[in-house]
């Protein structure tokens, strides 16, 4: 619309003002952590669960949780913005990096563009390799120095902090990389095909 | 839940669209539905939702999203809202709007926790207070067409007078044979109360709820503890996690 209505008699509540540069548009900054998932969450025992990279019909690396836990690791601190509109600051996180990933099963470039990660439960969402690479993106299997809860994804999750967080899936088990991008789970049910939040891209069309 | 992998097509983006307050209706002591016109609603299916965007007079935006209330057949749109001590927006939706007001609104969003008449099997759904809200648009989409394939409410309130849509409810039931509510209260019940008192556990849902060989629709919308316990009790008593839908509310919903 062209000019933005005032709703009468409301104001801001917020006790604190959270810098702007931290909050994309539309966000509120939360310090609990709320769940937000399309199903029961799966508990899933580490012995029982194991990682891959896979690339059309082949495996290009495989890993148990042992195998995974001894991979190079990586710690870092970053807000998360879900499409439901929180944003929680300075998160800290721990996993391996895809660019770790890349180098164990010894490719130097990724093989494609685009990945599509796949979830106990069924659930999948597509990335762009771009938004990976470069310390972009990683397996979380640690937050706050703690094991991942499994409402929060555990015991391991993506995580590409800069996209809107149903882009981070949680429960992840595989990574398949894609000639050509197709839509995932929330993407195939109106949400945004790339979601960065700080263009809003929530929904198709945005 | 799989994925349907298709090629991007092309999207026409859900614009803010300006929602009038026509009517506000008190459910409980914290609870209210704003009954809203919108020009141009393009419809919506039980169990979606709309995001909602209040402007203050200084330019401070705050967006908030609200689960619709209303089943398709009905116009006004509405959505149901309960006050969150301490937050921002539903205060200010409970306690501050008033009929001629207007907000911005767009929607309807949300693909998955979605119940149609066209669904097949019997349909549950499992409220945790105001988690009944995309449920009651399910139930009263159902009670329109009425459609008499069974259905069962189960809802966890915390007393009877936390009951959203009690009359209503009540007044479905007496009209539908083929619809059961079950209410538990969850911290005080009133005097002579016979129904179910205390949380949603296992053995309830086994006794009240339609047996996994049933093929049950389920759907479960609350507080997040809630729907994290109802939602694993259901698969620990063999329903396959696909059916069992849920939608949580999280503490910062305010």
């Amino acid at each position: 619309m062209d000019e933005t209505p005032i709703s009468r008699g409301f104001r801001s509540r917020r006790l604190e003002q959270t810098p702007k540069n931290r909050v994309p548009p539309g966000q509120h900054v939360t310090t609990d952590f709320p769940v937000l998932s399309a199903g029961p969450t799966p508990q899933i025992k580490v012995e029982n669960w194991n990682f891959a990279l896979q690339l059309g019909a082949s495996l290009l690396g495989k890993w148990s949780w042992a195998e995974f836990e001894a991979l190079p690791q990586t710690t870092i601190k970053t807000d998360i913005h879900c499409v439901t509109k929180w944003s929680k600051l300075d998160t800290t996180w721990q996993g391996v990096t895809f660019d770790d990933l890349l180098k164990t099963v010894g490719l130097g470039e990724p093989p494609t563009a685009y990945v599509m990660a796949h979830c106990d439960g069924g659930y999948t969402t597509n990335v762009p390799v771009a938004d990976l690479v470069r310390g972009k993106g990683m397996i979380a299997t640690r937050y706050e120095g703690l094991p991942i809860a499994p409402a929060h994804g555990g015991p391991a999750r993506l995580l590409v902090p800069h996209l809107y967080f149903w882009k981070s899936a949680k429960w992840i088990h595989r990574l398949r990389f894609m000639e050509r991008d197709q839509r995932g789970f929330w993407e195939s049910l109106g949400y945004h095909n790339y979601g960065d939040p700080w263009k809003e891209e929530r929904y198709d069309g945005d | 839940m799989t994925a349907i992998e298709t090629l991007a097509r092309p999207a026409q983006r859900i614009a803010w669209q300006l929602a009038q307050v026509r009517g506000i209706a008190a459910e409980t002591y914290r609870v209210k539905s704003l009954m809203l016109r919108v020009a141009n609603w393009r419809g919506h299916l039980p169990g979606q939702h709309v995001d909602i965007r209040l402007t203050a007079a200084d330019g401070y935006q705050a967006q908030r999203s609200y689960s619709i209330a209303s089943p398709p057949e009905d116009e006004p749109l509405a959505l149901t809202v309960e006050r969150v001590d301490g937050g921002e927006v539903s205060p200010y939706l409970v306690d501050d709007l008033r009929a001629g007001d207007h907000f911005e609104l767009r929607g309807p969003i949300g693909g998955y926790f979605v119940w149609t008449v066209a669904t097949r099997g019997p349909l549950w759904v499992i409220a945790g207070g105001s988690g009944i809200t995309p449920l009651m648009a399910m139930l009263r989409h159902r009670a329109r067409r009425k459609l008499r394939a069974p259905a069962l409410l189960l809802y966890s309130s915390r007393s009877l007078d936390d009951v959203i849509y009690r009359e209503e409810l009540g007044a479905m039931v007496r009209a539908d044979p083929d619809l059961r509510v079950v209410h538990t209260l969850t911290r005080e019940q009133p005097e002579g109360w016979v129904g179910h008192r205390g949380r949603i556990d296992k053995a309830l849902l086994a006794e009240a709820g339609f047996p996994p060989g049933q093929n049950p629709c389920i759907y479960v919308c609350g507080a997040t503890p809630f729907v994290e316990d109802v939602s694993r009790f259901l698969v620990e008593l063999g329903h396959d996690p696909l059916t069992v839908k849920t939608e949580r509310f999280g503490p910062s919903g305010g």
